[in-house]
């Protein structure tokens, strides 16, 4: 027999003083376990494997909110942009690929966000070498949607499905009468994404109320681009030329009586009606996505805001000291469980005197009882540390579903950290600090006197 | 085997801060395959000798060699390596770790001896003292004759070239009083071990052509003064 296994079969003669220590271990090194793999998750989320873009570019305000609206969809919108803005920032030589997004609405059913996008959104890799992949067909007509993997599993929706819209903000409760219908089914990414339905941006200005009242669309833009107002004959003028050009339906006005859901949206709608809550940038090199940020932080409407940034000041001053906090809290709880052990190992010396003098006296020397004694510490310190282990990583795989539904963060029920990996040379290490006092006495017992007792 | 002790003192130290003069031992010799019964009275000695010669206690002084090595001298580690791998001991109290079975009690006579353990060994020993179907037996699972019996295999499962016997019929029934006794000369004799059994039982004494009354030649001297 080696020493483990003797050491193991004393573990196991005191067996429940031994699963109580053991346990208090497990309980300790589970919610280490779990805060890690939660952190861990968040990490994931809101780093750069969710966004593939250098700039978001949107009204000025909290960039944070502008990436939290933009990327993850859980928080509002801060304000739009004139639609004459995104074409200002596509042809700016400096970029490559600029996507409009426009939000507000949710589904009908379910409550996912919609964002409103154009066809090329979905020919971008969402993340660094990972592209889009799609059950179903092209995404180009205006009543187009496309649709996360866990909205089609949630809603239990498949290609050919008519969803509607469910306007945000104040009116939260009118349902729009346009009907969109699901052409793909965006596979899992383990991202926002999934929970999100993509519509075709001119579909999503066609709908009732998506389109500005010309007046205003021309004034909001004026006043945008710092423009002087116009006057009344002006504005007239311009109306007038502008209907001619794209024709006069003007979904804001005059719908009352209208059946919305079956007339013909086969008309373009007016630029100046157009607004995006936000544009996503790739730019030719990272330099001149800092110099177009750096340009837009001196005007006054809008920002670029590099996705990361905003994220990770959020991780640095605020998730990550909490998860610190919850990391010295759980370390103290399995510092407790070690004194624990410590306590019921070093309890049972004395009771064992005359076992240790037994093995003493068929030949074990000092060090051997003493190696016997450290390996009982460490069995049960990296016992219950495995046991640990494995309860935090199935508690997180029961509880995220229900992360999900109550944060919107999607959760890989098999993440695992690699701090995690530090764990058990901690643990190891406690071990042998709690084995070695018992260890001691174990090596000065006096065989013939405890034989004798 | 043999064994000699030449001028082995030993004592205690007592509450008061004095010393008890325990052994006094001018000369004691056994012979190689010798079997002999060593007799006293309670608190006479007995133990602390055997402990002596096993190595577990040092004497305050003199000799005791065994195969002409001087075990007082050795260093404890070697003491302990010694002990392990050439001598058997068995225990008036049996002395059986409680966690393990009959079969682990006696491998782990084999685990402290550096020698890898044995199981064929074991199992024929334990086949050999009547314990073949207690091999996975705890002690707390066997009758106290049995627990002495698989001590007893414990003792040799090193093949150790001296056995030493402290009282080992004093816990156990009449019936296996003889049984345990035949077991240990049978076993010694088969595999030439030189024996050193203590008792204070006359009727075990008997049987031995050599009996040795401690009092005869351990002549312990409190020293004036201590």
């Amino acid at each position: 027999m080696n020493l483990a296994t003797i050491a193991w079969k004393n573990v196991r003669q005191r067996g429940l003083a031994s699963s109580l220590t053991a346990i208090s271990v497990a309980l300790g090194v589970m919610l280490m376990v779990m805060v890690l793999v939660i952190y861990g998750i968040l990490q994931n989320t809101f780093n750069q494997r969710s966004i593939n873009y250098d700039l978001i570019v949107g009204p000025k305000g909290s960039p944070l909110q502008l990436v939290l609206s933009t990327v993850y969809h859980i928080s509002p919108p801060i304000e739009n942009l004139p639609y004459r803005f995104y074409e200002d920032i596509k042809k700016d030589p400096r970029v490559t690929v600029a996507i409009p997004i426009a939000m507000g609405d949710v589904t009908e059913k379910g409550n996912f966000p919609i964002v409103g996008t154009i066809p090329e959104f979905f020919k971008i890799e969402y993340a660094p070498r990972r592209e889009f992949r799609v059950k179903g067909t092209e995404f180009h007509q205006p009543f187009d949607a496309y649709i996360g993997s866990r909205v089609a599993i949630e809603n239990n929706w498949d290609v050919g499905t008519k969803l509607k819209l469910r306007h945000g903000g104040a009116a939260g409760d009118h349902v729009h009468d346009e009907e969109f219908t699901v052409v793909g089914i965006l596979q899992a990414t383990g991202t926002p994404h999934d929970k999100t339905v993509y519509v075709h941006l001119e579909g999503f200005y066609q709908i009732q109320g998506h389109d500005k009242p010309l007046n205003e669309a021309i004034k909001r833009e004026r006043e945008f681009y710092g423009e002087p107002p116009l006057s009344e004959e002006e504005m007239a003028a311009e109306i007038k030329n502008i209907q001619a050009k794209y024709g006069s339906h003007d979904h804001a006005h005059g719908h009352e009586g209208h059946d919305h859901a079956h007339h013909d949206h086969g008309h373009q709608t007016a630029p100046i009606q157009k607004e995006v809550t936000s544009i996503l940038v790739q730019c030719k090199t990272p330099i001149a996505a800092r110099l177009l940020a750096g340009e837009l932080k001196k005007g006054s409407k809008a920002q670029g805001v590099n996705p990361i940034l905003p994220m990770q000041e959020l991780m640095t001053t605020i998730v990550g000291p909490i998860q610190q906090l919850l990391l010295v809290m759980t370390a103290m709880i399995v510092l407790v469980s070690g004194i624990g052990i410590f306590v019921s190992i070093y309890n049972s010396m004395t009771a064992r005197r005359r076992e240790i003098a037994i093995m003493r006296a068929l030949g074990a020397q000092r060090s051997t009882v003493f190696t016997i004694i450290l390996a009982e510490s460490i069995i049960l310190c990296l016992g219950g540390g495995l046991l640990g282990l494995l309860l935090g990583h199935g508690l997180v795989f029961a509880a995220a579903p229900i992360i999900e539904v109550r944060a919107g963060v999607i959760v890989n029920p098999l993440a695992f950290e690699s701090a995690e990996l530090v764990l058990f040379p901690v643990l190891l290490l406690m071990a042998i600090l709690i084995g070695i006092l018992p260890g001691m006495t174990a090596y000065q017992t006096d065989v013939a006197e405890s034989l004798s007792s | 085997m043999s064994l000699e002790l030449r001028n082995v003192t030993k004592t205690y130290r007592e509450p008061g801060g004095g010393r008890l003069p325990v052994l006094n031992i001018a000369n004691f010799t056994l012979a190689a395959g010798e079997q002999v019964v060593l007799v006293g009275s309670s608190g006479g000695g007995k133990t602390t000798l055997l402990n002596i010669i096993a190595g577990i206690t040092t004497p305050d002084e003199g000799q005791v060699r065994i195969d002409g090595t001087d075990l007082s001298q050795l260093p404890e580690a070697a003491r302990d390596r010694f002990r392990a791998e050439r001598l058997g001991y068995v225990f008036q109290t049996f002395n059986l770790l409680p966690a393990f079975t009959a079969l682990e009690n006696v491998l782990l006579g084999m685990s402290f001896s550096g020698k890898r353990p044995d199981r064929a060994r074991a199992i024929q020993l334990l086949d050999q003292v009547g314990l073949k179907h207690r091999l996975y037996h705890k002690p707390s699972q066997m009758s106290v004759g049995e627990q002495q019996r698989t001590s007893v295999a414990r003792a040799l499962v090193n093949t150790p070239r001296l056995l030493l016997a402290d009282e080992p019929t004093a816990n156990v029934d009449a019936a296996n009083q003889q049984n345990i006794l035949d077991l240990l000369r049978s076993s010694c004799k088969e595999h030439n071990v030189s024996l050193l059994l203590v008792t204070h039982a006359a009727e075990v004494a008997g049987q031995f052509d050599r009996v040795e009354k401690l009092a005869d030649f351990n002549k312990p001297v409190r020293v004036a003064g201590a």
